[in-house]
Order: structure tokens, then C-alpha cells, then sequence
């Protein structure tokens, strides 16, 4: 056995969250048929720890940088950010979650570990350096989310949900493979450094036509995960139908990790044939955030709203990364950050405004939640406002920073009309916050208990998170525009 | 800390202080909120008295880091123009909380808040020497109002509010990406900066992307103004606003707009403002007449007062545009005679609304009888707004129009127009209000004025006369941050194609195609 073959202990430390966390996710499997009631709070809190204690992993490998694995993972900045950032999510999706879980009377155990699982995968994701091992983490966090939204076996559309994101899924990871295999077919290599180093040297117009072509392909695996146009049909079924926080889950974390290879592949390794695929993104991200935004006005189901609204966000994230430069990245990773306190945020309130059965997620039973419970209503609020991009919250760095690196890319045009659609994005939010505070209180919400201690924690968090990144944006901004660097 | 600071930041502190006041104490709020917005009003004095009107560019100057990358600051500080409308702001956000003490009586809490945070929001517009920190103001002081209007407003309250969010936020998202674009040519957001650049001449701008960049910032001060023709959102906000909301947002929320003319677009975009002005002053005009006109067959009170507005800014619009030293002088007295004078009016109509709980002109008739206090308010008021010497509006009017006819007489023709049709509707408004024979309706349910109604117009009055009479108090100011104004809008103007008629430059300008020989030839 050669000596390389062995890894060494740092290498280990830079896997060490990936790690802890499959531990984690493993031990709640093995004890769920041993817990009852009474230990199934127990495994939530086991879960919570695995969680933190990944973080905590995550920020010590971040002390000692560098590749892992010859060169399979790459723990730097950027893989950091995005680790800790799908971890959040995983926190935040985990509080929300246990109340839910027991109110819908279902076993919380193996929830966890998918949950676990997921992360896992998002966070190989975060790290990879090399298309077998991106594809890999993306198939671990696919398949356990696929699991979580339909986790609630006995509900039609939640089955319906599930298999729609199976089955679409699992057809845009076969195009994202075909993508790998031509890539690799053509320059010998599947480590993203290396493909960068055979494509700076190209000169054939034909060969470069057929990467282009590769780059297409895996373009399409990407585009359904982040559900831009035109593959974003599947999002609103399966929002719709998947568990409230399964849908807060969904759009936020895989998303997150989604656009982490999306920028790893394309900045890093495609860089080289930027002039191909500029256009292609340019298009996707317009009609991205048209479709999102414009299917969203008419939407009388909050979770389809929010659905659309994500894709809506995506089509933000995308401008960013049609301006590939450092500045552009680092602006993806900024609104990716806020949109997921925020949006996770939204989705928390729908978990908790839901009650049994998810009865309750018409736009129109929040009517009267200002009155009922103002303090809920205003931390939805916040989220709305954020969402809309209304200065001193999160969301409105996001787009400030998506539109700077946008113009400073010379794309004048996508910022005018990107700019437009999150004017016409802000009618369909404040309808929400119309109906909270300008309706009277109907029966939904004069039903509506107090939100319990992980719930309150989760929406707490993420207000606060989203108030901070909107008045001092720096604590998130720096790291992100140092770790940016990396990627080239 | 210098008093600015004090006078911006103490409103968001009692914003907060408000939030964990416990609900059921409505009073606790209510005292509260007038304190709070009374302490910043007497800082504001401070202000006033402290400033030195002989000293050019800006005083109680802050500049300090607020994020790094891209380099944004809290830079904030006053001159002659921005002084007035703090003044204006603090002085009508007390008399917005007392006015609405007994008229608002669900979700108290939340109320006040809301007063205290649009105050934070409109002072900040108005001192604000960042750009982006500015579009933080601006954006911040839409919520409160949105939500004062939408929650607390009358019936058709959630259209109003919705069509006054998506106005402003669809006029300033060009703004915002006017201002990143001026980022990536200056590499700096400070408008000292920017404005220092442009003088040294250290940036160009070509005529075509000069052009655009003005017309993104015009666009969002436009729609706030409001200029003609999109002014469509303002009567719907008014009439549906409570009292408190309809003054602040005729008084103070309004001047938002020209102020943000005068601040940014005269200085930052010369060329492209002087060769649009008379296309500007053509929509000023129409405004001026259409909302009169407009406001004379107006069966609703407020909705007359409303388009009277209109008519008002469209003064102060031809003021800017026109140019010359006496029209901005004119033109910002005027903001501050319109905030004083209708805002007086929409109290005035707020305190019969809650007598009669009507708004339609035919509900009333012979007020003067059981209410004389109120008739003679509202006379006085009434003559304020028409413009009579000695009282606030003529001054402004006046020297507007004098302005407008130094630049071109025609203009001042046809905006005197105006003046005679503000006399028409609201003497005819008084005489239909106040006059003839009072119904039993009438007679039982208007009461004249209360002790604390008295208090809450009695600055207004005051003012009404002073400002009529003793302009030196307030002229030299202004004028002295006027004349830097226009001086400012001397700075890369050779680019200007004198031979040329104005219309083919700005058509060529927008094609883009002669006008960069041209500019090439005057390097």
C-alpha cells in the first residue's frame, strides 16, 4: 500500500465535519427502534449537537487549509462558508422541525438522520474539488431529501411531492453525469484544477464547442437543483406537497450547496470558456427571476408563493454568477447566506402557523395574525421585507451586492431588469403583510397557539441573523470576498 | 455627538423604547412618543439656532466608516436647504402625535412606533451625504407610512397603501442602480466626493449615459413629488391615510422628492438637467393647472386638498427647473410653505372628519355657526394657501414666479394660472363648508376646537404668519445653500451644444451617436 494512500491526520481534521455528522446520523438510526416518546426529544437533541459539533469541526479545519484526499476535497475558504452555512440551515431546519414532527404524530428518529444525511452530502458538496466526488455528495444529499418530502407516508401530496422530486431529480443527475463523462472524455481529468489547466490550453474551435457542450449538460444537473429556468417546474409541487420545514430545508440548503459546485464548476473549471457559457447563464438568470416572480403574483398558497419566490431568489444568485469575476462570487455567497436566514425564516412561520395537517397555508388565513400574535407577525415581517429587499435587512445587501458585481461586470441590462422584477416581487410580499395586518381575524388565527421554545429560537435566529447582515454586512461580507479569491 | 446626531437617532431609540412598553398602557405610549419626538424637536432648535448661515457647504458634519466594501458611510450633515426640512419634519411629528391622541385608538402601540420610526426615516433622507445611505433613508421611511396608511386608514386603506409602496419602490430601484452605476466610474459613494470629483472635472460623462443616469434618478424624486403624470398614487394615499398620515405625508414625505432634486440631480447630472428643463417645466406646468382644475370639482374634502398638492409641487418643480437663484430660493420656501399650509389643511379636515365622520363637502355647510374657532383656522389657512401677502405662500409663490419669469416669461404666465385657480377651489371649498345654513347634523355634532386641538395648529398659525412676514429668518440660509447649488450646476456644462436647439441634442443624446465627437471637441 502505497504511503499517500493513507491519510494523514490533517487530512482527516479537514473531513472531520463530514465525519461527526454521518456518526451523528448513523447512532440516532441505530437507537430510533430503542426510544419512545420520551427519547424521541432526546434523539432531536442528539441530532442539535452533531450539528454544532460539525460547525465547530468546519471552522477548525478552516485553521489549517488545503487539499484532502489527493485533491478530491479541498477545504478553503469558500468550502468553509458554504459547510457552515448548509450546517445553519440544518440547525435551523432541526429546531423548527421537532414540533412539527410530534404534532403530525411521526417517528422523529429516522427524520434526523436523513436530515443528517443531507447536510452530509451538502457538505462534500461545499468541499469537492473533483466532479466523481461533487456528483457524489450531490446523489447523498439528493436521495435523503428526496426521502424527506415524503416523509409524511400516509399523505397524497407529499407522495406526490416526493416523486416528482425523485423522478425529475433523478433525471437531471443522469444529464449532470453525462455532463462528467464528456468532460472527462475530453481532457482526461475529472480534477477541476486540471480541466481548467487542459482547457487554458485549448485552441481548436471544435473542442472547445464540445466542453461547451459538456458545461451544457451539467449546466441542466445544476439548473434543477437550483431551479432555474427551465428547469424549474418541479419546485412548487414539491414545496407544496414536501413538509413545511422540509420545504424551509429544500430551498435553502441543497440549493446553497447546489450553487457551491454550480460556482466551483464553472468558475474554477470553465473559466477558460467563460465566453460560451455567459450568455446562457445571462438568459437563464432573467427568465429565472421572471418566472419566479411573475407565477408568484397569482399564487393564493403560501407555500407555492414561497416556492415561486425561490426560484425567483435563484435567478438573483444567478446574475452574480453570470458576472463571474471574485466580486461576483462573493456576492452569490453573500444573498445565498441572508436568503436562507430569511427564507428559512418564512417557511418557520408557515411550520408553526400550519397546525395540524397543514391545514392552514392559504395566504388568506394569516388575516388578523398583526393582531392575534404581533409578535410572530412582525418577525414575518421582517422576513418579507427582506425578502423584498428593503434596506436594513439581509435581503437588501444580497441584491445590492448581486446588482454592484452585475454593473461591474458590464451587464447593465440584467441589472435594469432584475432590478424591475424585485419591484414587481415586492406586491406579492406585501399582500402577505396585507393580510396579516389590515384584515380582521378570522378562525385560523384565533386558534393559533403560542410557538414553542425551538420554533421561537429558529424564528428568533433568523430575524436577528437577517437584521444584522442588513446593518452591518461586513461580519459575512469580508469572509465571503476572501474566500472568493480561492476559487480561481 | 453633535446635535444632528442626537436630533436623527433619538426618534429610532424611542422607536425602540416604544417596542417594549407593555400593550395595555396606551397612554405610557402616547406620552412617550410626544416626548420623544418634542426633544428632538427642541434639539432641531438647537440646530437651527447654532447653524451659521454665512458659512458655505455643510455643518455638524459626521463621517464615519459604516462597511468597508464597497466603502459606504454614515456621513451625514446640513445646509441652508436640508436645515429647514429637519426643522419641518420634528416640528409636525408632535402635532402628528397629538392630533391623532383620541382619533387613533386601535393598536396605540404600534402607532406611535410607526410615527417615531417614519421621523427616523424622513430625517435621515434629509441629511444623508451618502447615496447609498441615502437610499437606505428613503426606503426605511416607506415602511412606517405603508403601514400608517394601510392599517389605520380609511376604506379603501390596502389599495392605497399597496399602490404608495410599489410607486416609490418601482421609481428607486433605477435610482439604486443609477447610483451603482455613478460607483463604478467614481469609486466612491460620498456625495462631497462625487460632487468634488465632478467640479475638478475628474469624471465625464458622456451626454447619452449622463441623460439615463438623471433620468433614473428623476424618475424615483418624480414619482414622490409628485409630478404630473405620476402623481396618480397621492390622491388615493391621502384620502386614505389617517390625519397623522396625510400630514406627514403631504408635509414632509413629498419633499422628499424636490428635495432629492435639488440635492442630487441639479449637481450630479448639470448638462442633462438643464437640457431636460423644459420638458420638466412643461409637466410642472400641467401639473400645476391639472390639479387645480382637478381639484375644483372635487367633492371630497381631502381629495381636494390632495390635488391642491399637486398643483402646489408643481410649483416648486418650475422653481428648481427654472434655473436661476431667485426660483430655487422660491422653490424651497415653498416646500416649506406647503408642508406648513397643508398640513395645516389636512388637520383641519381631520378635525371635521372626526366630528362629522364625513369627508364630502355636501355633508357639511354653516360650520362658522357652531364652530367659529374652526371656521377662522381654516380661514386663515385657507388665505395662506391662496397665497395672500403677508402670509406664507406668496412669498414662495412669488419669487417662484419671478424666477420662472427671469428664465422664461411664458412659463410664468401659465404657472400664474394656478394661483388664480387655488383661489377659485378653496374659497369655494370654505364657502361650501362654512357658509349658509347650518344642518342639525352640523349644528350637534361640531363642536369648535378643543384645548388640545388649539395647541396642535397653533405652531402652524404661527408660522403661517411668520413666514409671511419675517423671510430673513429663513432667506439667507437658503440662499447661501441655493447659490452652491447653482454654482455646482455651472461645472462640465461646455459640453453643451449651444448652436443646437435643445430638443435635437437630447434626441441624439439618447442615440448616442454625434454628441461624443462633440464632447470629444470641447476636451
Amino acid at each position: 500500500m502505497p504511503t499517500d494512500f493513507v491519510p494523514s491526520a490533517a487530512e482527516l481534521c479537514r473531513v472531520l465535519p463530514e465525519i461527526i455528522l454521518t456518526l451523528a446520523g448513523t447512532v440516532i438510526m441505530v437507537l430510533t427502534p430503542f426510544s419512545r416518546n420520551r427519547g424521541a426529544s432526546r434523539l432531536g437533541s442528539f441530532a442539535l449537537a452533531g450539528l454544532l459539533a460539525s460547525a465547530v469541526a468546519a471552522i477548525a479545519a478552516q485553521s489549517n487549509p488545503g487539499p484532502a484526499f489527493q485533491g478530491m476535497l479541498m477545504v478553503d475558504g469558500f468550502a468553509t462558508f458554504f459547510r457552515l452555512l448548509v450546517i445553519g440551515v440544518g440547525v435551523l431546519t432541526l429546531l423548527s422541525s421537532s414540533h412539527y414532527l410530534r404534532r403530525e404524530g411521526v417517528e422523529p428518529g429516522e427524520y434526523y438522520a436523513l436530515l443528517l444525511f443531507s447536510v452530509v452530502g451538502q457538505c462534500v458538496m461545499a468541499a469537492s474539488n473533483e466532479l466523481i466526488i461533487m456528483f457524489v455528495g450531490l446523489e447523498i444529499s439528493s436521495i435523503a431529501s428526496y426521502i424527506l418530502a415524503g416523509y409524511l407516508r400516509d399523505d397524497r401530496r407529499a407522495n406526490e411531492s416526493a416523486l416528482k422530486y425523485f423522478l425529475l431529480g433523478s433525471f437531471a443527475t443522469a444529464f449532470l453525469l453525462y455532463g462528467v463523462a464528456w468532460t472527462y472524455g475530453l481532457t482526461g481529468t475529472t480534477s477541476l484544477p486540471e480541466i481548467r489547466a487542459a482547457l487554458t490550453g485549448l485552441e481548436s474551435i471544435r473542442s472547445e464547442l464540445l466542453v461547451a457542450a459538456a458545461a451544457a449538460l451539467m449546466f441542466v444537473g445544476f439548473a434543477f437543483k437550483i431551479s432555474a429556468w427551465p428547469f424549474q417546474i418541479w419546485a412548487p409541487d414539491v414545496y407544496q406537497g414536501a413538509p413545511a420545514p422540509v420545504a424551509a430545508f429544500l430551498s435553502a440548503g441543497p440549493k446553497a450547496a447546489a450553487f457551491a459546485i454550480l460556482l466551483r464548476v464553472f468558475i474554477t473549471a470553465f473559466d477558460p470558456i467563460s465566453a460560451r457559457w455567459e450568455p446562457f447563464v445571462w438568459l437563464s438568470a432573467l427568465f429565472t427571476m421572471i418566472i419566479g416572480n411573475f407565477a408568484a403574483l397569482t399564487q393564493s398558497n403560501i407555500k407555492r408563493l414561497l416556492a415561486y419566490s425561490s426560484i425567483a431568489h435563484a435567478g438573483y444568485v444567478l446574475v452574480a454568477v453570470t458576472a463571474h469575476s471574485q466580486l461576483g462570487t462573493a456576492a452569490a455567497m453573500f444573498y445565498l447566506a441572508s436568503y436562507a436566514l430569511m427564507n428559512i425564516g418564512a417557511f418557520t412561520v408557515v411550520t408553526h402557523f400550519s397546525r395540524k395537517g397543514e391545514r392552514y397555508v392559504d395566504v388568506q388565513d394569516l388575516a388578523g395574525l398583526g393582531v392575534r400574535q404581533p409578535v410572530t407577525a412582525a418577525l414575518f415581517s421582517i422576513f418579507l421585507l427582506s425578502l423584498i429587499g428593503v434596506p436594513l435587512t439581509g435581503g437588501f445587501f444580497g441584491k445590492f451586492y448581486v446588482f454592484k458585481a452585475a454593473l461591474d461586470g458590464g451587464l447593465v441590462w440584467l441589472t435594469v431588469l432584475g432590478l424591475l422584477n424585485s419591484a414587481v416581487a415586492a406586491y406579492y410580499y406585501l399582500r402577505i403583510i396585507v393580510v396579516m395586518y389590515m384584515h380582521e381575524p378570522g378562525e385560523s388565527t384565533d386558534t393559533l397557539p403560542a410557538p414553542g421554545t425551538g420554533l421561537s429560537i429558529a424564528l428568533w435566529g433568523s430575524a436577528l441573523g437577517t437584521l444584522l447582515l442588513g446593518v452591518y454586512p461586513a461580519v459575512i461580507l469580508d469572509f465571503a470576498d476572501k474566500s472568493a479569491k480561492f476559487l480561481k | 455627538m453633535t446635535f444632528l446626531n442626537l436630533c436623527l437617532l433619538l426618534p429610532l431609540a424611542g422607536f425602540f423604547l416604544l417596542l417594549v412598553i407593555p400593550r395595555a398602557r396606551e397612554n405610557a405610549i402616547r406620552i412617550a412618543c410626544l416626548a420623544t419626538s418634542l426633544i428632538s424637536f427642541v434639539l432641531s432648535l438647537g440646530l437651527a439656532v447654532s447653524f451659521d448661515a454665512a458659512k458655505s457647504g455643510f455643518q455638524f458634519v459626521t463621517d464615519s466608516p459604516w462597511i468597508s466594501s464597497p466603502p459606504i458611510r454614515y456621513h451625514v450633515g446640513i445646509d441652508g436647504l436640508s436645515l429647514w426640512l429637519v426643522l419641518l419634519a420634528t416640528l409636525l411629528t408632535p402635532i402628528a402625535a397629538l392630533i391623532s391622541w383620541r382619533y387613533i385608538e386601535k393598536r396605540v402601540k404600534e402607532f406611535y412606533a410607526f410615527l417615531l420610526l417614519m421621523e427616523f426615516g424622513l430625517i435621515g433622507v434629509f441629511v444623508s451625504l451618502d447615496l447609498i445611505l441615502f437610499y437606505v433613508f428613503w426606503e426605511v421611511s416607506l415602511v412606517p407610512m405603508y403601514f400608517l396608511i394601510g392599517v389605520w386608514g380609511h376604506e379603501r386603506r390596502i389599495y392605497a397603501a399597496v399602490k404608495f409602496f410599489l410607486y416609490t419602490m418601482a421609481g428607486s430601484v433605477l435610482m439604486l442602480a443609477a447610483m451603482i452605476y455613478l460607483y463604478t466610474l467614481s469609486d466612491t459613494f460620498d456625495f462631497t466626493r462625487l460632487s468634488a470629483l465632478m467640479a475638478a472635472g475628474r469624471i465625464s460623462l458622456r451626454p447619452a449615459e449622463e441623460l439615463l443616469l438623471f433620468l433614473a434618478f428623476f424618475l424615483a424624486f418624480a414619482i414622490k413629488v409628485p409630478l404630473f403624470p405620476l402623481h396618480t398614487w397621492l390622491p388615493d394615499a391621502h384620502v386614505e391615510a389617517p390625519t397623522a398620515g396625510s400630514v406627514i405625508l403631504a408635509s414632509v414625505m413629498l419633499k422628499m422628492g424636490t428635495y432629492g432634486l435639488l440635492r442630487f440631480c441639479l449637481p450630479l447630472f448639470p448638462s442633462a438637467s438643464r437640457e431636460s428643463a423644459p420638458w420638466v417645466v412643461t409637466l410642472a406646468i400641467v401639473g400645476i393647472i391639472y390639479g387645480a382644475l382637478v381639484a375644483m370639482v372635487q367633492p371630497n374634502m381631502k381629495k381636494l386638498v390632495a390635488y391642491s398638492s399637486v398643483s402646489h409641487l408643481g410649483f416648486v418643480v418650475l422653481g428648481i427647473f427654472s434655473f436661476t437663484q431667485l426660483g430655487l430660493d422660491g422653490a424651497v420656501y415653498q416646500m416649506l410653505n406647503h408642508g406648513v399650509s397643508t398640513g395645516a389643511l389636512f388637520m383641519l379636515v381631520g378635525y371635521m372628519y372626526e366630528r362629522r365622520h364625513s369627508l364630502e363637502i355636501a355633508d357639511y355647510g354653516g360650520v362658522a355657526t357652531p364652530a367659529p374657532g374652526l371656521a377662522a383656522v381654516f380661514m386663515i389657512t385657507t388665505l395662506a394657501s391662496i397665497g395672500l401677502p403677508m402670509l406664507n405662500n406668496f412669498v414662495g409663490e412669488f419669487l417662484v414666479l419671478q424666477g420662472a419669469a427671469q428664465a422664461n416669461f411664458k412659463w410664468a404666465v401659465y404657472a400664474a394660472i394656478g394661483v388664480i385657480l387655488s383661489a377659485c377651489y378653496m374659497l369655494w371649498l370654505y364657502q361650501r363648508a362654512f357658509f349658509g345654513e347650518a344642518s342639525e347634523t352640523v349644528r350637534s355634532h361640531l363642536r369648535d376646537l378643543t384645548p388640545r386641538e388649539w395647541v396642535a395648529i397653533a405652531p402652524l398659525l404661527i408660522l403661517m404668519v411668520w413666514m409671511g412676514t419675517a423671510t430673513r429668518t429663513f432667506l439667507p440660509a437658503i440662499s447661501s445653500a441655493n447659490a452652491q447649488i447653482l454654482e455646482q450646476t455651472q461645472h462640465n456644462v461646455e459640453f453643451h451644444v449651444r448652436s443646437a436647439p435643445s430638443t435635437e441634442v437630447s434626441v441624439s443624446a439618447l442615440l448616442g451617436t454625434e454628441t461624443r465627437t462633440e464632447a470629444d471637441h470641447a476636451h
